[in-house]
């Protein structure tokens, strides 16, 4: 399988009433108006594009001649249907691990009924990892991080703050071990905000870690599945901390980060509330789950990609109003986008990142937490499973068939690998649903990136 | 031109990549899903 066999490739696409081409292979970002993409729609049209064809395979109007004429310049000046430059198969850079998640505590102050990791024990025992757990984990990314020099540590639970003690001590033991090594590491960490109080509090507002806030939106959406052990709800006690938080903060370096379900479709709504709650980086995520009143079923996908375009528009209009919010998923990089290399080489579970139990296990990513197959060794025994990282290594998107053919394929680039284990039992069938709403969340990026561009544009011309 | 407005013209991968300096994608906001086409490159 070589590069150059990736076919050229347009998607045409339209969001809140406009229509944009992109090329797949170049990046290349178009937008079109009627003529021009409702001549992209048309089968034989596309066929005489990819074949560079010079005359139109069916009489066209005048303004379908014109548009044709552009579209056809586009093909010859190499921004549609353009072949990809034949490089090497695989990503370039040697095998070396660059980022761990430290599972620092399986176990949790809240009981939420969605939770992925099992209510925070990940269906194991609950407990604390120990700091020498964490000290040897992090002597074990620094060992094997080879070139690397930026390394990355998330903080991660069930609920980290239940183990703040051993958070502290192991930023300042990276930092100083990090300084020997010339290692620089960021640290992320993701919390439910209900023990955000006091000197954990003070302490991560005082910090440059990149805080996760988990809140899901409107009280009754929250405290739907966002519930304490006796069964309260904890919306109004994570709503008042996440603002003192952020407020300490001076809003910078955090993202509030919610989940919707089935029960909340209109989550473009919980994104308004967010906002009006005084929140402006945001992140909504779909519910993984394939059982449970809450899982999201394929009959759910219209309404959630209407719900997409109206968070596409709000987003746009809050811009335009000089009220810019971040929306995790439409960060898109148009203009300093990652390199080929890093496109292939996908979320880097299993071989670039690893997850860490408070036992020292590894496993590929945190989702792949306490599914018995995937562990893949222990940071005290140093045992290490070779043969499984080298599987993740090369699972990449050119050996998942229906990625390989996917437009969205240097966007995405694979998907979730725990994700498409989960649904599928396979590393490299994909979860259907999950990429319908992938493809749908990078259409809308683009069209709110070109639309920014554009807007830019206007004013610098004006 | 008149019916198409060219917003970039994409980025044929660039020689020498994957310097593997950049963040992983599934760690800042999200933890369930991967996208790579938002993480900037770090190559300086």
């Amino acid at each position: 399988m070589t590069l150059s066999a990736l076919a050229p490739q347009v998607h045409s696409f339209a969001v809140n009433g406009r229509g944009y081409a992109l090329d797949v292979n170049s990046g290349a970002l178009h937008a079109l108006d009627e003529a021009a993409f409702s001549l992209l729609q048309r089968e034989e049209i596309r066929r005489a594009l990819a074949s560079g064809s010079a005359a139109p395979p069916v009489p066209l109007t005048p303004a379908e001649q014109e548009a044709w004429a552009e579209l056809t310049l586009l093909v010859r000046q190499g921004t549609l249907y353009s072949p990809l430059a034949a490089l090497p198969d695989a990503p370039t850079a040697p095998p070396a691990l660059k980022a761990l998640c430290l599972h620092v505590a399986h176990d949790c102050n809240l009981r939420c009924a969605y939770c992925f990791a099992g209510e925070g024990g990940f269906g194991g025992e609950r407990g604390l990892m120990s700091a020498e757990v964490g000290r040897r984990a992090l002597d074990f990314l620094i060992e094997r991080s080879g070139r690397r020099r930026r390394l990355a540590v998330d903080f991660f639970g069930g609920e980290p703050l239940l183990n703040f003690g051993a958070v502290k001590e192991l930023i300042a033991y990276a930092r100083r071990r990090g300084g020997e090594a010339g290692k620089e590491f960021a640290f992320t960490l993701t919390t439910n905000g209900v023990a955000l109080r006091g000197e954990a509090l003070e302490y991560l507002a005082s910090s440059d870690l990149n805080v996760v806030l988990s809140l899901d939106g409107r009280p009754e959406v929250h405290d739907r599945w966002r519930r304490r052990p006796r069964g309260e709800g904890s919306h109004a006690a994570v709503l008042a901390n996440c603002r003192d938080f952020v407020a300490r903060r001076g809003g910078t370096n955090y993202y509030v980060r919610g989940t919707f379900t089935r029960q909340n479709l209109d989550f473009s709504a919980d994104v308004a509330y967010l906002l009006a709650a005084g929140f402006r980086s945001l992140s909504l995520e779909p519910v993984v789950a394939s059982e449970g009143e809450w899982a999201l079923a394929e009959e759910d996908l219209p309404r959630l990609f209407d719900e997409y375009d109206r968070l596409a528009g709000l987003y746009l209009a809050e811009h335009r109003a000089g009220r810019p919010f971040t929306f995790y998923h439409f960060n898109l990089a148009l203009f300093d986008a990652p390199c080929l290399a890093r496109r292939l080489s996908g979320c880097g579970a299993g071989h670039e990142y690893l997850a860490v139990t408070p036992s020292g296990d590894l496993y590929p990513c945190h989702q792949f937490v306490g599914r018995e197959r995937f562990r893949m060794g222990n940071v005290l025994s140093g045992d290490l499973n070779e043969e499984l990282m080298a599987q993740f290594r090369s699972a990449n998107v050119l050996t998942k068939p229906a990625c390989r053919e996917c437009w969205a394929r240097f966007h995405c680039s694979g998907g979730c690998q725990a994700n498409h284990h989960l649904f599928t039992g396979s590393l490299e069938e994909p979860y259907a649903l999950g990429c319908a709403l992938q493809r749908k969340r990078i259409e809308c990026a683009l069209a709110v990136q070109a639309e920014l561009a554009l807007d830019q544009a206007r004013a610098q011309a004006g | 031109m008149k019916h198409v407005v060219t917003i970039t013209t994409g980025n044929q991968p660039r020689a020498g990549g994957g310097c593997g300096e950049c963040q992983n994608s599934c760690q800042s906001a999200c933890k369930t899903s991967c996208t790579v086409g938002n993480q900037a490159c770090e190559k300086k």
